[in-house]
């Protein structure tokens, strides 16, 4: 916990620093792993977070060490925001013996105990009641720990979600639930999906308190990530962030994105993206140089392209993997 | 004019019950809707009231009676001024035999046509300590001792599902253990099947050892997706990093008269996939045995019961820590001309079939395969060299089930040792109907799988 915690110090250069790299980390990753897979490095679905960044990078610097996460097939970025090894990562996604899972995963399917990430699940929604079942083992043997339990607009839709829900408050389950609502579950948009004004107000029929965020700005996202910790950690139950966010890429590697004009995408870019707003925090609050920045790029930079070169050396699975971990040793 | 009242069924699948106490007197006047007595099945005490109305004449059956037959007589109404000398003799008589407890159901044994030398059955006994001693119990006991057991070892096994904890289980299996285990460990949820099974299978990775308990198996599959997308594959997903050990258990199969979507038996569907364990046990001592080794199983278990055979006793052995592995089949009788090959209820036509087989002087062995996966091949294989013919059975559809598995596996495996092909004795290929002429008709049989044995020995 005190690790963590220094890493992540409450100065305001430092942390804003921390916050341009972690999510440059991100998008260079996923930049990365969208030229592999144009390369057919990368094979089936391969969903980019490409920005989404401000989203887990402020909610994992609220986080504590113990602390557990969950979420859909678009995990890059929650995976690399808990401090999974970018090598680990991009080698499971070229589907290689160093990836996470062995290469027996592949995007949708990551998973690491050490670092309390729980999946990269690639069923719509089904790792809501997931989450709020580890916030129910935490609860029951008396842990104090959190779960952000991650997923979209499209899963917002899905029964369980609600079913959930239900439980979570009738069991004060210390469990968060995190909407990315980057406005497209796939092709379609909200608005084509519910009338509901807004997806968080949901959970007043459970009784679950929430709010929505601008996830476009990484401490707004911060703020109230504490704020559901405080929440769950004194015990009240559960709490829902509708985190606002927008996704540049399409929803897939195949996805054209035809729902969307060009100029939507760019209008977000310029003046919403999470990553350039930092950096002009940086420049205009005197807290880092051009030069500074540029060598933080850098730096990035040299960790992407060394985990994509792992990525390129890591051998294939042996065949023997096949067999293997279908069930555990009894 | 006299009535009768017969002792209610107050379940579907209720055979007898206790008369517990008699709430009224004889010569009390009852009017309809008055509560008579309490009845006591082996899942509830149920409140018994009267339809007709009259004056009690007389009990035929006295408070505290065991073993009681539904549609028994247990009461006379007289209507307004009849004596109660006026019941007739007869009447009293079917109390005798209703009263000793698990009398038979009155059915003459049929004479065999054709007397033949009976044969000498040879039951296998399981693998427990010489001298062991055994003490008669429900399937339904055993499977609640079982689960008690297992939370007295591990603080991190607890059960939750529809009505366990307050309502005692919907079928009485968890009945008693609130009590002792307290609210945090044996939980109601909501009705919400995908739900709290998802719940479940996030409990089970953060390092709990959850018993979901499905009300039936019907509803499970609500909860589907989360049983394999997130349970069984998991492990295979990560790597071999984390898993699902836990176990999702409750009644399968057709019960009694509730019609199709209450009356399937999953056992080909779960034995399907890859990363499953799947258990379907026929005694009480298999069941708890078993369920204590799914409890403790790194792995997501599938336990199949059976609510027909939850009230059926057997001789379980009494051990502290009594336990069967997985995979390993049961011969409950040896035989020399046919294998009959079963798990779950089917072990009872089979059991039926060999035993009116022998009359005839066809020695048939039966075979209990007791888990599904892993499934005991080298049992299977060992058998048919042996008798050299094969009938399997079980109550679930005939298309892609258990039997066609099986008889793929003894093809590819023991082709040269068949004598005739191997006959599948499965429930029809229809929807399970209502009306119980139908109903009868639609699920395997006791005489199906005498008749198949025939075929496969050329009678």
């Amino acid at each position: 916990m005190a690790a963590k915690k220094s890493a992540k110090p409450n100065v305001s250069k430092d942390e804003l620093l921390y916050h341009y790299r972690e999510m440059l980390l991100i998008r260079r990753f996923e930049e990365k792993a969208g030229q592999l897979y144009g390369m057919g490095l990368i094979g089936g679905f391969c969903h980019l977070y490409i920005g989404q960044e401000a989203v887990v990078v402020g909610l994992e610097a609220a986080a504590e060490e113990g602390d557990k996460r969950v979420t859909s097939y678009r995990d890059h970025g929650h995976m690399l925001a808990c401090g999974m090894d970018p090598k680990g990562i991009m080698a499971e996604l070229t589907g290689r013996e160093g990836g996470f899972s062995k290469g027996k995963g592949g995007s949708m399917h990551m998973f690491s105990k050490e670092k309390h990430f729980y999946g990269g699940h690639g069923i719509v929604a089904a790792q809501v009641p997931i989450g709020a079942g580890l916030a129910f083992a935490d609860k029951y043997l008396g842990n104090d720990r959190v779960t952000f339990a991650y997923f979209g607009d499209g899963a917002a839709n899905q029964g369980q979600v609600y079913e959930t829900y239900n439980m979570a408050e009738l069991w004060d389950l210390p469990v968060i639930f995190v909407i990315e609502n980057n406005q497209y579950a796939m092709g379609t948009s909200v608005k084509r999906s519910t009338k509901s004004p807004s997806l968080w107000e949901r959970g007043a029929a459970y009784g679950i308190p929430g709010e929505e965020v601008d996830g476009m700005d990484v401490l707004k996202v911060k703020a109230a990530g504490e704020k559901a910790i405080a929440h769950c950690r004194a015990g009240k139950g559960p709490y829902i962030l509708e985190v606002m966010t927008y996704r540049y890429r399409g929803h897939s590697m195949s996805d054209p994105a035809k729902y969307r004009t060009r100029d939507e995408v760019q209008k977000m870019r310029d003046e919403r993206d999470p990553i350039e707003s930092v950096r002009q925090m940086l420049l205009t609050g005197k807290h880092a140089s051009e030069e500074d920045l540029k060598s933080i790029d850098k730096e990035i930079k040299a960790i992407v392209n060394e985990a994509a070169e792992f990525s390129k050396e890591s051998p294939e699975p042996a065949l023997e993997e096949l067999w293997t971990d279908i069930y555990a040793e009894a | 004019m006299a009535t009768e009242i017969l002792m209610p069924a107050l379940s579907p699948t209720m055979e007898e019950g206790t008369l517990a106490k008699w709430l009224v007197k004889e010569g009390d006047t009852i009017t309809s809707g008055m509560i008579l007595a309490e009845i006591e099945t082996d899942k509830a005490t149920m409140e018994f009231e009267a339809v007709d109305e009259g004056v009690m004449g007389k009990f035929i059956v006295a408070e505290g009676s065991e073993g009681v037959k539904v549609n028994s007589p247990i009461a006379v109404l007289l209507e307004e001024g009849e004596d109660a000398s006026a019941v007739p003799a007869a009447q009293a008589a079917a109390v005798e035999e209703a009263a000793p407890a698990g009398s038979s159901d009155g059915s003459a044994p049929a004479p065999a046509s054709v007397p033949a030398a009976p044969i000498e059955s040879k039951a296998v006994e399981p693998d427990v300590p010489e001298g062991t001693e055994f003490k008669q119990q429900t399937v339904r006991e055993a499977l609640r001792d079982a689960m008690a057991e297992e939370m007295r070892n591990d603080e991190t096994v607890y059960l939750m599902g529809e009505e366990v904890a307050e309502y005692q289980g919907a079928y009485k299996v968890s009945q008693g253990l609130l009590d002792e285990f307290g609210a945090k460990r044996v939980i109601d949820t909501p009705i919400t099947e995908h739900g709290f099974a998802g719940i479940a299978v996030g409990a089970s990775f953060g390092g709990l050892r959850p018993i979901v308990e499905f009300m039936t198996f019907n509803f499970a599959m609500q909860a589907i997706d989360q049983i394999i997308n997130s349970a069984a594959k998991t492990l295979y997903m990560s790597g071999g990093q984390m898993g699902a050990p836990m176990v999702f258990r409750g009644p399968n199969g057709a019960a009694a008269r509730v019609g199709a979507q209450h009356s399937q038996d999953y056992a080909a569907w779960y034995s399907h996939i890859p990363g499953l364990k799947v258990v379907q046990p026929y005694s009480a001592m298999d069941a708890k045995g078993l369920l204590k080794t799914a409890i403790r199983d790194p792995n997501p278990v599938i336990f199949l019961e059976n609510e027909i055979l939850y009230g059926q006793s057997f001789d379980v052995p009494v051990l502290d820590d009594f336990t069967i592995p997985f995979g390993k089949a049961r011969i409950w009788r040896e035989g020399s001309d046919v294998t009959i090959i079963s798990f779950g209820i089917g072990m009872k036509y089979a059991l039926e079939a060999a035993d009116k087989l022998a009359e005839e002087g066809i020695s048939a062995e039966v075979l209990d395969l007791r888990t599904l996966r892993p499934i005991d091949y080298g049992a299977i294989i060992a058998s048919v060299q042996k008798t050299n013919r094969v009938v399997t059975v079980e109550e679930g559809f005939p298309v892609a089930s258990m039997g066609n598995h099986i008889s793929a596996y003894i093809m590819t495996h023991a082709f040269d040792y068949l004598d005739a092909p191997v006959l599948n004795c499965t429930g029809k290929d229809v929807l399970m109907p209502y009306a119980a002429n139908l109903e009868k008709h639609a699920l395997t049989s006791t005489a199906e799988v005498i008749d198949a044995v025939k075929q496969v020995t050329y009678r």
